[in-house]
């Protein structure tokens, strides 16, 4: 099987130092609604401003470079266990080249390792064997800023009227934004996720911001839910960094899964304005990046 | 215009501060978050557990900086670890509220005079804003390489046992770019914030 390791260790600096354009396009919409000398509108042209920085420098964008999300999907014959040692690999180099700031910590020692590595849950990474002989390499990479500031509804929750239906999704969605203010560094992208068990419910929320901003969601009425809270998210008010302003929620992607009878979750993954997610494609002798 | 603080910061310049004033600061500061103030708090402001290691050297070397200074709430991306040669890379603000339980006597203990973080903080610190006085200033979150930019120079690193990130980083700075969110005058930009997106959210929810 072929080494990948320098592609990945791209995959990685790519995902730290240089936004996608989708997301990039989007701050720059949210910049130009907030009013010109507004503190709203200075901290977005600072953050436009840093983006550019960071690429031109092959800097990070945040020191927080957070937990490092991979989804593999990979072809048969591929093996997932050398793909985990080179994907380990790459980390540990993208942290010797500062694309990394050594992130994880022994929740009892606190010592931390000083190379990315900790256990199998860090890096964290999902593999799915996939039809046809393309092997993908998703990388989202999730500061904790933004992470602390996820949450879990179990629904009917009374004290947000929020009963087993999308409104009650809506409500739960809003309580988050309320609740995050500018501590997830807004404004911010939501995944969304709906049913599942309390640990698959998070995973499914995190998978939602594999999606483009841009996407559509495919069931008219999860769109329709996804613009509201985007709106109404926005109607809040907290603005970037929490100042005060109309940029709030940039956009909230729903995925519903299965669930038990005796179980509704509403489960929300908070990503910070430094929606780092990038994807790797190999196909053949062919690595292409987006 | 942006006013301009250099440390040691006198108590006058902090009070003449009203949230939504936009600064810059220069001189010397450190970082320090999540591990360094609960060191802080348990050796030396409660003393719950007895100093050991280095922890009185640290505490000598640091308490005339923090003096009429600044803490930072940043976990940097540091360059040069192995030549010692130490150099910001990215440095943006952390979130400060998780020094909520700490802030204050910390900002007491050691006379300080302002606090840069982001998110902002709360009851307790805003107190101390007011009684000690001091200024808590917001950074932008995220805003790594550019802040990093205004570190002029990396001084020297202690706690370095608790991580790259969690170290206690002695840092130059020159016009670091911040805006006053929480002042000495008992005032709150982000207790505003809140109060009106309840407002809000009570009417979205009705």
């Amino acid at each position: 099987m072929r080494d990948l390791t320098k592609e990945l260790l791209e995959l990685v600096r790519l995902a730290s130092t240089d936004l996608p354009p989708d997301v990039e396009k989007r701050l720059r919409e949210a910049a130009a609604s907030e009013e010109p000398g507004s503190a709203a509108r200075g901290a977005m042209d600072t953050i436009l401003a840093n983006v550019a920085l960071a690429r031109g420098n092959s800097t990070p964008i945040c020191q927080d470079t957070g937990t490092p999300l991979f989804f593999v999907r990979f072809p048969e014959g591929w093996s997932p266990r050398s793909l985990r040692e080179q994907i380990k690999a790459a980390v540990a180099e993208a942290t010797k080249k500062t694309y990394l700031r050594p992130n994880a910590v022994d929740s009892l020692s606190g010592k931390n390792t000083g190379n990315n590595l900790g256990d199998e849950h860090f890096p964290t990474i999902h593999f799915e064997e996939a039809d046809g002989d393309t092997l993908t390499v998703e990388l989202i990479l999730k500061g904790g800023g933004c992470e602390n500031v996820g949450a879990q509804y179990s629904l009917p929750n009374d004290a947000l009227k929020a009963g087993r239906d999308l409104e009650g999704v809506r409500r739960a969605a809003l309580d988050a934004v309320y609740r995050a203010q500018g501590e997830g560094c807004a404004p911010g992208f939501l995944g969304i996720a709906i049913g599942g068990d309390r640990g698959s419910s998070y995973i499914a929320s995190k998978e939602a911001l594999r999606h483009k901003v841009g996407d559509v969601n495919s069931n008219p009425d999860l769109a329709a839910l996804e613009a509201r809270i985007t709106q109404e998210g926005n109607q809040l008010g907290i603005g970037p960094m929490g100042f005060g302003g109309k940029s709030t929620v940039l956009g909230a992607k729903i995925a519903p899964t299965y669930r038990l009878p005796a179980s509704f979750f509403v489960t929300i993954s908070y990503m910070c304005w430094a929606y780092r997610r990038r994807m790797m494609t190999v196909s053949g002798e062919q690595v292409s990046y987006e | 215009m942006p006013t301009t603080l250099t440390i040691p910061i006198p108590e006058s310049d902090i009070r003449r501060l009203n949230v939504g004033d936009t600064v810059l600061v220069s001189g010397t500061m450190i970082t320090g978050r999540d591990a360094v103030h609960k060191w802080m708090a348990d050796t030396f402001i409660n003393q719950t557990r007895t100093p050991s290691g280095d922890d009185l050297e640290v505490y000598a070397a640091i308490k005339p900086i923090l003096d009429g200074g600044v803490i930072y709430h940043c976990g940097p991306v540091v360059g040069g670890l192995d030549t010692r040669q130490y150099r910001f890379v990215a440095a943006g603000p952390t979130t400060s509220i998780r020094e909520e339980p700490y802030q204050g006597a910390v900002m007491h203990h050691f006379n300080l005079r302002g606090v840069i973080g982001k998110g902002g903080m709360a009851a307790k610190t805003l107190q101390a804003c007011q009684e000690v006085p001091a200024v808590y200033l917001h950074a932008i979150g995220g805003a790594a390489p550019l802040i990093a930019g205004s570190v002029q120079k990396v001084l020297g690193v202690y706690k370095l046992e608790f991580g790259v990130p969690e170290a206690i980083w002695v840092i130059e700075v020159k016009d670091f770019p911040a805006v006053v969110t929480m002042d000495a005058h008992g005032n709150s930009l982000h207790d505003g914030v809140r109060q009106q997106s309840r407002a809000v959210l009570d009417r979205l929810l009705a």
